[in-house]
């Protein structure tokens, strides 16, 4: 399988140091771009590619940087999303821990097919040992002339600079990224306008995960359509999935889109920890709908067909539970995270998310009443839709969800029905 | 007000970005690095010397959870509490480091030295479960190596 992502993954470190970077053709997209290509026809390339971002939205990328207006009076702005924080993934992590420079080059290739002189990566708080070493990563790429006044003797005048989050899930989300980049709360923006036309600092900006800027290199080195051919005619290129829950070899791993989901659980995942039964899978991160071990049979690693089956592919991460899970107590943990990290600006998340912790915190303690299953599901649609941004349907689907599929998890945290089931026994 | 270092490292951030406003994250992480966790001194400093209003300082500070208005103990024993550590047994390493210190989630032991902590997904999931002290990440944690990990520190 071709390794897009992770070709450096096996040296771990080692490719941390621009030497070993240069030596495993790093850069090398960086040099042909400026020399072979006008911005536009970068934009293009990567329109080719089917590239689609990384990051949960599954916005398609080339369409994304055709947005940016290319005259502006003020000016543009690349902007990586490293604020890694959806429950479930991992991978940019090691995307950043592990292949600093390839995120790098994507960004200044980004940079150059926009127009933008100053770019931040913005990198959530708790992976300081990462910024640390992109830090040093960019500070050697400024050394070898990839970075700064003039890149390569090309006249492209392109800055990075690393800037920490400090804890806010939200900050995940593209305008909320941008507030707090800006020295704020992080409260998401209203759209339109989109930062593609008014983002950092009133200037057209780019949002792009750190995944997606990784894959940029390799595009533009080997060309859009072989990426497109790596993987399904609708999904193209390759995807990294963080693999977790319980499986024999929990980790991330690099896939062609397309990849049957049982496979990536059962071969790369090593398959259900202890020989035990698979009961559930979230797909996509903890905000997409949990499915069934018979859905999971039909899913392949793919935008379309995930959604096919009522769930979405999302950031990549694959939570996996065995039949000693409890699909209500998962959900629970999920509604106090939502609740937790829901940032306070609309009332229907603020409050909603705090109203469904309520019936789960009473039917945790089997002090459910009769009703309170539909009335969970109830205040989860009082969220869906209404919220100002997608955090509120990010709480709502997982409960909604979680209900319909596993709906007897819930059943035994209502007193009278637990009762029934005791005197049964 | 900080070391010569770090009053260095704020002018140079401050190179960074257009409004000097956008250097109050990674400065916040200067003040809590001097002094524990952002004193009221620090709010006013750094509101004079990022050309911002007090409050604006504050609600920056109240909204992010990396950040402390109240002392705390040296050593931030943070446990991730979100699913993917859940499945693999979390719950059972935050009891355990509560019945080790005698402290309960939030708590600070009498010596000020550990403060444990629950958080939400520190992005280690597929190397669950995670324990983070300070800006340190202890991957696939296990009680036996919390007991080093504290007996270290200790």
């Amino acid at each position: 399988m071709t390794k897009v992502l992770t070709s450096r993954f096996d040296l771990r470190g080692g490719a941390c140091d621009i030497d070993v970077y240069l030596k495993t053709r790093g850069y090398e997209a960086l040099a042909k771009t400026l020399k072979e290509f006008q911005p536009d026809q970068v934009i293009e390339e990567v329109k080719k590619s089917s590239l689609r971002g990384r990051g949960g939205a599954g916005f398609p990328t080339g369409m994304k940087w055709g947005f940016v207006p290319k005259e502006s009076k003020r000016p543009k702005y690349v902007v990586c999303n490293a604020d890694e924080s959806e429950p479930g993934t991992g991978k940019d992590r090691d995307l950043m821990r592990y292949d600093p420079h390839q995120l790098i080059e994507g960004m200044v290739i980004a940079a150059y097919a926009l127009g933008a002189r100053d770019n931040y990566i913005y990198i959530r708080g708790e992976y300081w040992y990462i910024k640390e070493i992109l830090e040093r990563a960019v500070a050697q790429a400024y050394e070898r002339g990839y970075l700064g006044k003039d890149v390569l003797g090309s006249g492209f005048e392109c800055h990075l600079y690393v800037h920490p989050g400090a804890g806010a899930y939200i900050c995940g989300e593209e305008t909320a990224l941008l507030e707090s980049l800006e020295g704020k709360r992080g409260h998401p923006r209203l759209k339109p306008p989109f930062p593609a036309v008014v983002g950092l600092y009133g200037g057209p900006t780019v949002v792009n995960n750190v995944e997606t800027l990784a894959a940029v290199p390799w595009i533009m080195v080997n060309g859009g359509e072989a990426y497109k051919a790596l993987g399904t005619e609708k999904s193209g290129g390759t995807k990294m999935f963080t693999v977790s829950g319980h499986v024999a070899r929990p980790g991330n791993y690099e896939v062609p889109m397309g990849y049957p989901m049982m496979r990536l659980i059962n071969e790369e995942g090593g398959g259900v920890a202890g020989g035990r039964r698979l009961k559930a899978v979230i797909p996509g991160g903890s905000s997409v709908p949990i499915i069934t071990p018979e859905e999971a049979e039909k899913c392949n690693m793919d935008y379309e067909s995930i959604a096919a089956v009522g769930s979405m592919l999302g950031s990549g991460g694959l939570i996996v539970m065995d039949e000693t899970a409890d699909v209500f107590e998962t959900t629970r943990n999920l509604t106090h995270f939502y609740k937790h990290e829901s940032c306070g600006w609309c009332t229907p998340c603020r409050e909603g998310t705090r109203w469904l912790y309520k019936v789960f915190d009473r039917m945790a303690r089997y002090e459910g009443k009769p009703g309170d299953i539909e009335l969970l599901h109830d205040l989860a649609d009082k969220i869906l839709g209404k919220s100002f941004c997608p955090l509120g349907d990010a709480a709502a689907m997982p409960v909604q969800s979680a209900i319909q599929k596993f709906r007897p998890d819930f059943e035994r945290r209502i007193k009278q029905t637990l009762i029934q089931i005791q005197a049964a026994d | 007000m900080y070391s010569e270092a770090n009053e260095r490292k704020i002018d140079e951030l401050l190179t960074h970005y257009p409004v000097k406003r956008s250097a109050i994250l990674p400065a916040l992480f200067i003040a809590q690095e001097e002094h524990g966790y952002v004193t009221d001194e620090d709010v006013k400093y750094l509101a004079r010397r990022l050309e911002m209003r007090v409050n604006e300082v504050e609600e920056v500070v109240t909204f992010y959870s990396m950040y402390s208005r109240k002392p705390i103990g040296r050593y931030k024993l943070q446990v991730c509490r979100t699913i993917s550590c859940l499945l693999v047994g979390a719950e059972r390493i935050t009891e355990h480091i509560s019945d080790k210190l005698g402290v309960r989630v939030g708590g600070t032991t009498g010596d000020g030295k550990f403060t444990l902590q629950e958080v939400e997904c520190l992005g280690y999931c597929d190397l669950a479960p995670c324990l983070q002290v300070n800006f340190d990440y202890h991957e696939r944690i296990t009680p036996e190596r919390v007991d080093e990990i504290i007996n270290e520190l200790k």
